[in-house]
């Protein structure tokens, strides 16, 4: 039922070219703010000053001089911003994935009242809003030591549990039993079972979790902004949002150079597995 | 009950099926132990932890005006336990006015948001050369970051701005229509992604029938399609809902806020393009006394959200078709 059948006729309709001509200059729009970001990276800030829109000239265009100043711009090393943007972003959501899909399992193969209980507080957990708890978490975060880009991963998994537990269970619930149970004849205990035979099983629920929380955490700006010692750790957002407060006056080239050297990884990354991360939305939130 | 006897007749067969919620059991260290230590620590203790402490008045002895950092040493810090009072000290001038900035932003970008996502992904799924690039488009402004996004609109609206002499934060209008444009430029791909499963799923055979039986194409719309994608309105309704209000990000990078206007009733500044998320973090922000009430409003908010989110839900699941 899922597959896409055509709603009217067979061929294209002249009123499908002008919906596509209709879109094409739609989208062409909708790119505006990303193509501005482009076209200023290339411009001498006070060209950007007087106006933004202008493409670059012969006299406005600078080449590379605002991603060499972008560098070093604002108090703090882009590049270390970056990695610390990596290291939290890839270990937390392998963190999350890997805990949070055993911990589903077992929720839904053992019915007792602790998962039930585990459970449902994973449920509230969803709909509580992170500035609840945010105040106090950066205090107990603080006191035990977990403020490091190292230990924040721990955080991420804890708050981010909710969503991804409740996800895995839906998933795991519907998996049929007797394959596990052919397993446990054929001798496998239940890490076995689990690694060998329901985590393969799990993989589209891994790529549609793992997308979410891969938007979430590369993106989140107050968790690392309340957890980390900002003058020692950046990560890229409040990288971003520093840089206005640094200077008096902002670079914006500088600033341009920065955004457009942060957005470009995500843009890559999405043009090689849109399929899945269009696939991945859906099915997520499908399932919410 | 090793995990490696062979299984030698079907009643031991039989008996290790049974006892395999057991053997699962035994592995609770392995399988649920870390994350829910992890759970403990950032969601649980923090949340039990929120309660109390809006019911403490923090003081610090010769405290400056300095900005609090959060990881501020708190050895300093006395807390002395007043109640309720934070509760009524939390409902300020800069609290309503962020709590009827919210309340209208989320009414304008609910409706934008899904009228427009629904309408774009109703024009996607008809036959069409380039649907697959459309959409790829329209879903890319998820990937970027609320703090980048609004730097980057910052731009845009500033540089739009001066060609009439004025800026971005001048007033509190074009502050909120602002964040409107941004946040609907962002999240109108997401929903359309959602919109486009849910119109794939309607059956031909019901579209069919309809046609059959005379339903033009407004017909047919209302009463046989909207009524199947229900589900998705729903999901969609609640994302955007739960989204605008707890939206800070993109607040803060946008318009951080300002400008700052006098309530005259109150006698107080406020932050006129605040959101109730922002209003919470700036007032924890102004000084370590204000920890107690920002917490107290945080302790609002969550009630608020909560019982917004619930009652979406209800409402619009009574209105799905039953299957």
């Amino acid at each position: 039922m899922a597959k896409k059948t055509p709603r009217i006729g067979k061929k294209y309709t002249v009123g499908s070219t002008i919906l596509t001509a209709f879109f094409t200059v739609l989208c062409l729009v909708w790119l505006i703010p990303i193509i501005e970001v482009f076209i200023n990276a290339f411009k001498h800030n006070n060209a950007i000053n007087l106006d933004a829109f202008a493409l670059p000239t012969k006299e406005t265009f600078v080449g590379f001089a605002n991603f060499v100043k972008g560098f070093t711009f604002g108090n703090y090393p882009f590049v270390k911003s970056l990695l610390y943007s990596l290291i939290i972003t890839v270990s937390s959501v392998a963190l999350i994935l890997l805990f949070c899909s055993m911990t589903a399992w077992y929720i839904a193969r053992v019915g007792s009242v602790f998962s039930k209980i585990f459970y449902y507080l994973c449920l509230f957990s969803m709909i509580v809003p992170f500035q609840m708890v945010m105040f106090a978490l950066s205090y107990t975060v603080d006191r035990l030591g977990l403020n490091t880009p190292y230990t924040i991963p721990v955080v991420y998994l804890g708050f981010g549990a909710g969503l991804a537990i409740f996800m895995f269970v839906g998933f795991v619930k519907g998996i049929p039993l007797d394959i596990e149970e052919a397993a446990s004849i054929d001798g496998c205990g239940p890490v076995r079972t689990y690694f060998k035979v329901v985590l393969p099983m799990l993989k589209p629920t891994l790529i549609s979790v793992g997308i979410l929380e891969l938007m979430w955490v590369w993106n989140d700006y107050l968790l690392p902004y309340l957890v980390l010692d900002i003058n020692e750790y950046r990560t890229i957002p409040i990288h971003v949002q520093y840089l206005k407060g640094s200077y008096g006056t902002v670079d914006l080239g500088a600033t341009m150079a920065i955004i457009l050297m942060s957005i470009l990884p995500i843009i890559i990354v999405y043009m090689f597995c849109q399929k899945h991360i269009i696939k991945g939305v859906a099915a997520g939130a499908v399932k919410g | 009950m090793g995990k490696n006897v062979p299984a030698a007749s079907g009643r031991a067969l039989r008996l290790r099926r049974h006892n395999s919620k057991s053997t699962i059991k035994r592995w609770f260290p392995l399988f649920v132990l870390p994350t829910f230590l992890c759970f403990i620590i950032g969601f649980v203790l923090p949340f039990y932890q929120g309660i109390t402490l809006s019911t403490y008045n923090f003081t610090v002895p010769n405290f400056g005006d300095t900005l609090v950092i959060p990881n501020a040493d708190a050895s300093a810090v006395q807390m002395e336990s007043v109640g309720l009072q934070n509760y009524e000290k939390a409902l300020d001038a800069g609290f309503m006015n962020a709590f009827w900035n919210t309340a209208s932003f989320a009414i304008v970008s609910i409706v934008l948001i899904n009228v427009v996502a629904f309408a774009i992904a109703y024009a996607l799924t008809q036959k069409m050369r380039g649907s697959n690039v459309f959409r790829t488009v329209f879903f890319m402004p998820n990937l970027i970051g609320g703090v980048v996004l609004g730097y980057i609109w910052n731009l845009i609206f500033g540089a739009i701005l001066q060609e009439y002499g004025t800026y971005l934060t001048a007033n509190a209008t074009y502050g909120f229509w602002g964040l409107v444009i941004l946040v609907a430029w962002q999240q109108i791909g997401y929903m359309m992604i959602i919109y486009i499963a849910g119109l794939q799923a309607v059956s031909e055979d019901m579209l069919e029938a309809a046609r059959i039986d005379g339903a033009n194409g407004w017909q047919s719309l209302f009463r046989v399609i909207i009524p199947n994608v229900m589900p998705s309105i729903t999901i969609c309704t609640f994302l955007t809902l739960t989204n605008s209000f707890k939206m800070f990000d993109q607040n803060l990078a946008l318009t951080g806020g300002l400008p700052q206007i006098i309530d005259k009733e109150a006698m107080a500044k406020i932050n006129s393009t605040e959101l109730l998320a922002l209003n919470i973090f700036s007032t924890y922000n102004t000084s370590k006394n204000h920890h107690g009430v920002a917490q107290a409003k945080a302790v609002i908010f969550f009630v608020l959200v909560a019982v917004l989110a619930l009652t979406q839900q209800w409402a619009t699941r009574r209105k799905e078709v039953q299957q």
